[in-house]
């Protein structure tokens, strides 16, 4: 799979981002019919054609690489630099440190073999990863042979979010965790809680029982069996580091949007949640993997126009009140009112179009 | 790490540690590398066995688990045997081939215990001994107490290999143990972890309970309690009739009559193998059903649980 990557792509200030016509087209559609309301949407994550466009979409492989790839690993390296706290992992977790970088390097090299390579004698390893020009030799288990701790080493080279958690008392513990492309929420708050405690903010989702369910669905990931769902939020401009340390910098974008610039400045966020037990620590790994495509890319597959229009439109006030949309949802309904022709729309997420229409 | 397959083993070596105790090293059939696990983790091995008609599954605790050198389990040949444990001990030798399920982990250590003590009955040793080698590795404060037979006092100890400054117990006979005593002095923030017969664990659980421990802070491995009174299954749905015997589990007579019930852990503790009841009394052998579905009968665990009479009829 030869991936076109666009490394002066950037995330802020000039903002220099796009999806080409087959990334919109493997874009993870959040909606599978014309509403939303929160429920328990997690399934097995297996190799699936389901995302939809030429490539199987985003669920075709564990970790998913796309076009941003290497952009994107700048930018994160960037934060890290700025502000070195959005990566904290709790010293006991240090075995899934290495569970996840094992796992990260497996799955990359077995899934992207041009790209990525890991070559194993005992604990004497040798990682290869072509796109950022890195060769590292290194003994798995000795955290003086990386350049940084085993966690931090892998998910630099990696798109997305990932917490650690710890699986103790009948419920996970957020013990570790790199976070530079979040929908605001914070790595340094959220450490050490629990998963009720780090959801506490949720509106609606507690009283209808999402978390119990989803805690003990999570909490019986098997090894070799992960999980995935799609969660989403509006942002605007393609930022992805939106976090609550970084707000001054980013509210005030909500106060821009206009109707002539709204279709190409709002962009649609998407969360790829993956769920993974780590085998060494019994620990459970949540990728949280961001996908930006402002509504009038979207748009251009005309039943997630139709259906992007009617979910804004009729989206519970709570839950558009939590998402940070209440400043411009009236100003996205209009503009994609334009591309509703109330044609009824297919279950499921799928675009229903191999191209996009000139 | 997607669509994860059962995993094909071979049998690189196995050893008589005792008349009734066996060692086998499992390694990858095509030579590649195993997933690691964590202690307490354990496979299910599809074992078939020469006079039953369909492959055993029977689950056992990794003693260790490396990628490369392979798994290592200990057997003990029970009386009368469902058929796994001689077909281990007898038929199985080195180079044979057999399938296991990926490691899976009901019984990890707690990563915030600050001393664990752990309590094996018998043939219960063997997630202690994975304990053990993973707290000498990271260090950890623990107490071990063994409880066996005397004839069988060198071989555990063997297998534990005690070092200086450890505190290990071996008990001869579980009337040479005083749960209240061990129990009583641990300090706080102790976890208990134990396995062996479910009389020894329960036993330890009401200890604890009696002297305020946490209930999170006790931790015990079943492997289920397999046998008991044969009974009759009927399929709601097609009003076949299904033999249990005295000797095996609902779960293995569901898949003998060809009904894949789906399964997991096959000890009561994951969940997975749930089936609906519509008719019949209940015994719960299980870890999993609370308290309010067990008395609503309306779900059963076949992989452990029987029915308390002569028959049982599920809602699938």
């Amino acid at each position: 799979m030869t991936i076109a990557f666009k490394p002066d792509e950037t995330f802020r200030g000039d903002f220099r981002y796009a999806n080409s016509p087959a990334a919109i087209l493997r874009f993870p559609f959040p909606f599978d019919q014309d509403s939303y309301m929160y429920g328990i949407n997690m399934e097995p994550h297996t190799r699936s054609q389901k995302g939809g466009g030429q490539m199987g979409g985003a669920f075709a492989v564990a970790f998913d690489v796309d076009e941003h790839y290497v952009a994107e690993c700048a930018e994160r390296a960037a934060v890290l630099a700025a502000d070195p706290g959005r990566c904290q992992v709790l010293p006991h977790m240090i075995e899934a440190e290495w569970d996840t970088l094992e796992l990260i390097m497996e799955s990359l090299s077995a899934d992207y073999p041009e790209h990525f390579v890991l070559e194993r004698q005992g604990n004497d390893w040798t990682w290869t990863n072509r796109p950022l020009g890195l060769h590292q030799r290194f003994r798995f288990g000795d955290v003086s042979s990386l350049p940084h701790g085993p966690f931090e080493y892998i998910t630099r080279q990696a798109q997305g979010d990932f917490t650690l958690q710890d699986q103790r008392d009948g419920t996970l513990y957020m013990d570790g965790g790199i976070a530079t492309t979040q929908a605001d929420w914070s790595l340094s708050f959220d450490l050490g809680m629990t998963f009720h405690e780090w959801h506490g903010p949720v509106p609606l989702a507690h009283q209808k029982g999402v978390f119990e369910r989803a805690l003990s669905y999570l909490m019986r990931v098997r090894y070799g069996h992960p999980a995935r769902r799609l969660n989403w939020t509006m942002t605007v401009h393609p930022r992805l580091d939106t976090s609550p340390e970084n707000y001054p910098v980013w509210g005030p974008d909500r106060t821009t949007l206009t109707a002539d610039n709204i279709g190409e400045t709002l962009h649609l966020r998407v969360e790829l949640q993956t769920f993974y037990r780590l085998p060494r620590s019994n620990g459970l790994l949540f990728g949280i993997r961001a996908y930006l495509a402002s509504i009038d890319e979207l748009a251009r597959v005309p039943k997630w126009g139709r259906r992007l229009h009617r979910v804004l439109r009729d989206l519970h006030p709570e839950i558009g009140a939590y998402k940070g949309t209440d400043r411009f949802r009236a100003l996205a309904v209009a503009h994609l009112a334009r591309v509703d022709d109330g044609a009824p729309t297919s279950p499921g997420i799928q675009p229903d179009i191999q191209s996009l229409p000139a | 790490m997607m669509d994860q397959p059962v995993l094909a083993l071979c049998v690189a070596a196995s050893e008589a540690l005792s008349p009734t105790l066996r060692r086998l090293t499992l390694v990858a059939a095509d030579g590649g590398r195993l997933p690691p696990a964590a202690a307490g983790a354990h496979v299910t091995l599809t074992l078939s066995v020469a006079g039953h008609a369909r492959p055993l599954k029977n689950s056992y605790t990794l003693v260790s688990a490396d990628p490369e050198r392979g798994y290592t389990l200990i057997v003990r040949r029970t009386n009368p045997s469902r058929g796994g444990s001689q077909h281990i001990h007898e038929a199985l030798t080195v180079g044979d081939g057999l399938e296991a399920s990926v490691p899976h982990n009901l019984f990890a250590l707690h990563s915030q215990a600050k001393k664990v003590l752990l309590i094996g009955g018998g043939i219960g040793i063997t997630p202690l001994l994975a304990f053990v080698a993973a707290l000498r590795a990271r260090g950890g404060r623990f107490e071990l107490h063994q409880i066996c037979s005397a004839e069988e006092q060198d071989t555990f100890a063997a297998l534990i290999g005690a070092q200086p400054g450890e505190t290990v117990h071996l008990h001869a006979g579980r009337a040479s143990f005083d749960a209240a005593a061990v129990l009583g002095a641990q300090p706080l923030g102790t976890h208990v972890y134990s396995c062996g017969p479910a009389a020894l664990m329960d036993a330890i659980e009401r200890q604890a309970a009696a002297l305020g421990w946490p209930a999170s802070h006790v931790h015990r491995e079943d492997f289920g309690a397999a046998g008991g009174e044969p009974f009759t299954l009927t399929i709601g749905s097609s009003g076949a009739r299904i033999a249990v015997a005295a000797d095996q589990t609902m779960l293995e007579a569901l898949e003998a009559a060809g009904i894949d019930a789906g399964s997991l852990c096959r000890g009561g503790a994951c969940g997975v193998c749930a089936v609906p009841v519509r008719a019949g009394e209940l015994e719960h052998r299980d870890h999993y059903l609370s308290a309010q579905e067990r008395q609503s009968g309306g779900l059963v665990m076949p992989c452990v649980s029987r029915a308390r009479g002569d028959s049982l009829v599920l809602d699938i």
